[in-house]
């Protein structure tokens, strides 16, 4: 006690080497991440690695010994993360383009592989994005342009994350799925020419539905017609000769009168005594 | 080994002296805590180390020394003692400081849509339940409120920005919709995925063009959004529950799906034959009705004479034949000429000038 006293900033000194050894040799490892220890650069132990169907808190996370200052640790991420890709113009098999957005889930399995190949996921995400780019153009390019628009039915999504997965397994990744954000017509020519025949065929619709309005309008016409001529005929028909006489009777009326007062042109009528109506005026 | 305790039984010493003239400890922040901060550390047994020897080597040590004695009290008889109140309050600002420090970061108030997540050293640990939580203090066990109980929304879309979405059958569609979504499992939440929100909002995006891509551009605006909804819903749930997120999806609403502004005149002009067809068949309605009635009117009227005529059909077309005659003749002019020859001299202007009149009459 007597030197710390005399010594007090030597002390001091030594007191907080102390420290920082024990918060060197001491590590908190969360939940979200896997920690290699590396040793003068060489990696000698995985914590808190990931295993499939592990509950958290069971294993891993927690305190971490190791051997201050000779001992290093470097994260990475235990979480499913995912990797970005730039827009893809995909040529479907009859030339047709599609912009496509896609994206994969990952989770890193085997850290020790990921740092060696890639130190970081960052580095890896970097790396495989342009792998998921050419996976995506080849299986889609496979195809024609309508069965690119869901592609998930075909089981092409399926292709797309297996061979992706090949590649990521290198890095100690596991791909989960890979999935597609945006299929899209590219600007310009492609896009204006759906909006073209959209427009058209719009247009041919309005069009149908028009004579279609009109066909059935005059079905409906005709048919009223038709079931009115049988009504009359029904009628009529029972004594032709007495029709004959009936309607031109009707027809005198409506012609010489008009029908409920609807004028019409005055009328001179030149008659002949001989005529039938004045066969009895003459007294004969 | 036993070099080792000396050295940090000394250090331990130092460090609790520290403490009283410089303030707060140094994990007390509420930061991340250092790797291996060793609870006894920073609040162990400072008073007991009293002993107020003269002071001879330096002004540091000197103070340290004073600041040591009025911790303790009436330890050791302090130099110096209440000499400089400053000091003393820098003693009980201090211990206030750490018992503030205690009490907030043992006791956790958990709101009740909250859930209280606890790591011990980085591992997790259990969740506390919506009211008071009680924990070891800060750089030990750490608490991360997550609330749970609250539905998120997140909107895709807009009317004022085109979202324009590729359907089955080769159109396009503008789009926008909005998609529900709460934390069912906080632990999962928090340590299965690194961007949760995010990865929500994509799963969204690529949901609904999956779906929308299965179905036609008719479908997509009409009749079929409702099954569109449920079917993203559904699939946005698998997705994540494959990435065991701990996310439940509420509910998914199309809040607008139309034609894109490019093709909108278009799809009117559908509107307005389809209103003009209808017109055509109203109208074409109407006459058959008309013309139905019509006929059955005259039928059923002959028929009614016909009954009549055929019980006396002599007298009953005489008397019609008059009657008719009568009415068409007694509104007309009319000139009875004897000679056949005389027509064509006939005054034909004289007659057409009383005409009117007799037409007026």
């Amino acid at each position: 006690m007597d030197a710390i006293r005399r010594h007090p900033i030597a002390s001091l000194l030594v007191a907080f080497a102390l420290l920082v050894t024990l918060f060197s040799s001491v590590s908190i490892v969360p939940e979200t991440k896997q920690g290699i220890i590396t040793r003068f650069g060489k990696p000698i132990r995985v914590i808190n690695r990931y295993k499939e169907g592990a509950q958290v808190g069971q294993v891993g996370a927690g305190l971490a010994m190791r051997v201050p200052f000779i001992d290093r640790i470097d994260w990475i991420d235990k979480r499913v993360r995912d990797i970005e890709m730039d827009k893809q113009q995909v040529l479907s098999t009859d030339q047709l383009r599609l912009e496509v957005d896609a994206f994969a889930r990952y989770r890193v399995v085997d850290p020790l592989r990921m740092y060696i190949r890639a130190r970081s996921t960052d580095q890896f995400e970097q790396s495989l994005a342009p792998i998921l780019g050419s996976q995506l153009r080849n299986e889609l390019g496979k195809r024609p342009f309508a069965s690119l628009l869901s592609p998930e039915r075909e089981g092409v999504m399926g292709n797309i994350r297996r061979g992706l997965d090949r590649v990521a397994r290198q890095y100690g990744a596991e791909i989960i799925d890979v999935r597609i954000k945006k299929a899209d017509l590219p600007d310009g020519t492609p896009l204006q020419s759906a909006f073209e025949r959209m427009r058209t065929a719009r247009l041919q619709e309005a069009r149908s539905i028009e004579a279609e309005g009109i066909k059935r309008g005059t079905i409906i016409r005709a048919e009223a017609d038709a079931e009115a001529a049988q009504t009359y005929a029904a009628a009529f028909g029972k004594d032709a000769e007495f029709y004959n006489f009936y309607r031109a009777m009707q027809s005198y009326e409506v012609t010489f009168l008009g029908v409920n007062g609807s004028k019409v042109s005055p009328t001179t009528v030149i008659m002949s005594p001989n005529d039938e109506y004045l066969k009895e005026f003459t007294g004969r | 080994m036993s070099i080792f305790t000396g050295w940090g039984a000394r250090g331990r010493a130092f460090f609790s002296d520290n403490k009283g003239p410089w303030g707060a400890p140094p994990s007390g922040g509420g930061g991340e805590p250092p790797p291996g901060d060793e609870p006894g550390g920073p609040w162990g047994e400072p008073p007991k180390r009293g002993g107020g020897r003269p002071s001879t080597v330096t002004s540091l040590d000197d103070f340290l020394k004073r600041s040591r004695g009025r911790f303790g009290g009436g330890g050791g008889g302090g130099f110096n003692f209440g000499g400089r109140p400053t000091g003393s309050i820098f003693m009980w600002a201090t211990i206030a400081l750490l018992a503030l420090w205690l009490l907030l970061t043992t006791f956790h108030q958990i709101g009740s849509k909250e859930r209280g997540v606890v790591t011990r050293f980085g591992r997790y640990s259990h969740t506390l339940q919506p009211g008071v939580g009680i924990t070891l203090p800060a750089p030990i066990d750490r608490v991360q409120k997550i609330t749970v109980g609250e539905t998120q929304e997140i909107t895709l879309g807009s009317a004022a920005e085109e979202t324009l979405m590729l359907t089955g059958d080769q159109n396009i569609i503008d789009i926008a919709y909005q998609v529900r979504w709460l934390i069912r499992d906080p632990e999962k939440f928090l340590y299965e995925l690194a961007e949760p929100e995010e990865t929500v909002r994509q799963v969204a995006e690529s949901s609904m063009r999956q779906i929308i891509a299965q179905v036609s551009l008719q479908d997509a605006m009409g009749v079929k959004r409702g099954e569109i909804e449920s079917r993203v819903q559904e699939e946005m749930q698998q997705t994540l529950d494959a990435y065991e997120s701990g996310v439940s999806i509420q509910g998914v609403a199309i809040k607008q799906a139309d034609p894109p502004a490019a093709v909108n005149d278009a799809f009117k002009e559908v509107n307005a034959a389809q209103q003009k067809a209808q017109s055509y068949i109203n109208n074409a309605n109407a006459y058959a009705l008309q013309i139905r009635q019509k006929a059955q009117g005259e039928a059923t009227a002959f028929d009614k004479v016909y009954v009549q005529y055929k019980l006396s059909p002599g007298v009953t077309k005489r008397r019609m034949y008059y009657e008719t005659m009568e009415r068409v003749l007694q509104n007309v002019d009319k000139t009875i000429v004897e000679a056949p020859g005389v027509t064509p001299y006939l005054p034909l202007g004289e007659v057409r000038r009383t005409a009117p009149k007799a037409g007026g009459q």
